[in-house]
């Protein structure tokens, strides 16, 4: 889900409210946010939602180490940035092949022997300066702010369903998973724990809203169902 | 942690206690049972119930002033309930004399606040023995049981500093020294990292919760941080003066 593509504010909540309403709910929840005052919500927040790491200024900031094969620039983006969903051989080449397009890097030549690595990548100045000022701009702002989350909250009040414990049991889930992240942290190699520690700290903002949102229900749910 | 010098209070006593058993749940060392307690006319507590088992650690979120400082006092004997009762093991704890109470405090539960709250007059391996010498142990072996905890707790060569001389995290492990150095049964921590940076609460986390399970001594941690809570086994919420939880499942 990268930016724009939730640049009507409302379109965010109908999509949430079609999944989990039916009938006469999804109307009110359509009418409402057809309705909704512009103030309600953040100006970042539509262009914000998970905007995905980019995947050619990282890859070329790994080149930027060295002149290196395809294969590698896969096998350390995997170890350092995968998460778990490694990026495809395809992907890769074709990216490099974009880079080196763009005059963001250089294919070397081909290299005599066996196997399917013909040629390494090495880095240019424009990809350096690329990579350079990618790390000095700082990233847009994100409202810690789950969209499923919000909406839910949301549709709670304006249907009068119990927000409350909605949150409670989202607060359980968060710390559930924090007690998890921690117990991963003990022992656990610098870089897991760094990981984790940025997996904690969002998580602690999401609670940290949830908190002030549960203090805030009356005065929100007048807000919604007026 | 091997501590060949023990202090008086504690072991003895130590997995000695009868515990009540509760078929729902785990075997209870400590338990409030429907607290009420007002301040004047401000109610504090209002029903509060939480038992927590043997070598559990148990966070005990909520709000400000919701009333769960109060319910970690009335858990520790520091306190006094309107009406309702507080069991540790077998021994009913509210009705108790307030001799009878500190007594076991003192012997038996250990204590961590929020600013560690050191005697400055002290030097750092005395504040930890104090535990020790105000139950009668000479002082020697006090400070030798002390110093053991100083190695453990990353404090080497801060014994005889003085708490102006400590930084918070050093003050604080210092706290949580003192808090162990008896090997309380129930380890009370009220906002322990309350005042420090993350990294040193983080650290002062680390090492309460090792040693705790060292030691197999339960824990009743107050906090609002969701980050320290994450070390507990598991965390109740205090709202209103009454306890409820967050997975369903009995406090």
């Amino acid at each position: 889900m990268g930016h724009g593509h939730l640049s009507g504010r409302p379109s965010l909540l109908r999509a949430d409210a079609d999944r989990g309403l039916d009938g006469e709910a999804r109307e009110r929840a359509a009418d409402w946010s057809r309705n909704l005052s512009p103030s309600y919500f953040p100006g970042e927040y539509s262009q914000s939602i998970l905007p995905v790491m980019s995947v050619p200024l990282t890859l070329l900031g790994l080149l930027e180490r060295g002149p290196s094969h395809g294969y590698d620039l896969k096998r350390d983006y995997d170890t350092y940035f995968g998460q778990g969903k490694p990026l495809r051989y395809s992907q890769v080449y074709a990216t490099l092949s974009r880079l080196a397009r763009d005059g963001k890097a250089a294919p070397g030549p081909i290299e005599q022997g066996a196997g399917p690595e013909r040629r390494r990548y090495v880095i240019t100045d424009v990809g350096m300066a690329d990579v350079e000022q990618w790390l000095a701009e700082p990233a847009p702002p994100e409202p810690d702010l789950q969209s499923e989350l919000f909406a839910k909250v949301v549709l709670a009040l304006m249907l009068g369903r119990p927000a409350a414990s909605y949150l409670d049991a989202q607060r359980g889930a968060h710390l559930q998973r924090m007690r998890e992240l921690t117990d991963l942290k003990r022992g656990g190699e610098p870089l897991t724990v760094l990981l984790a520690d940025h997996s904690i700290y969002r998580l602690e903002a999401d609670l940290r809203w949830i908190d002030h949102t549960a203090a805030r229900l009356d005065t929100l749910s007048k807000a919604v169902q007026q | 942690m091997d501590r060949p010098h023990r202090g008086p209070a504690g072991h003895a006593l130590k997995g000695g206690a009868a515990v009540t058993t509760n078929s729902a749940g785990p075997t209870r060392l400590i338990e409030a049972r429907d607290l009420v307690l007002s301040f004047g006319s401000t109610p504090a507590l209002r029903g509060a119930s939480l038992g927590v088992g043997q070598g559990e650690i148990v966070a005990v979120m909520g709000p400000s002033g919701s009333g769960k400082s109060t319910l970690l006092h009335c858990m520790a004997g520091i306190l006094t309930p309107d009406r309702g009762e507080v069991w540790f093991g077998a021994q009913r704890l509210d009705t108790l004399s307030d001799e009878h109470r500190s007594e076991l405090r003192r012997n038996r539960f250990g204590f961590v606040f929020q600013y560690g709250q050191l005697v400055p007059e002290l030097t750092a391996e005395e504040n930890v023995a104090l535990p020790l010498l105000l139950s009668g142990t000479r002082r020697g072996p006090a400070i030798t049981a002390a110093r053991d905890w100083f190695p453990t707790l990353g404090l080497d060569g801060l014994q005889r500093r003085r708490s102006g001389e400590l930084s918070g995290g050093q003050a604080q492990r210092v706290a949580l020294a003192r808090g162990m150095v008896a090997r309380p049964e129930v380890l009370f921590a009220d906002e322990p990292t309350g005042s420090l940076d993350s990294v040193s609460g983080e650290l002062v986390m680390d090492l309460l919760t090792a040693a705790a399970r060292e030691h197999g001594t339960t824990v009743i941690l107050v906090t609002h941080d969701a980050r320290v809570a994450a070390y507990a086994d598991r965390e109740v919420i205090v709202r209103d003066g009454v306890v409820g939880t967050l997975t369903g499942a009995r406090p």
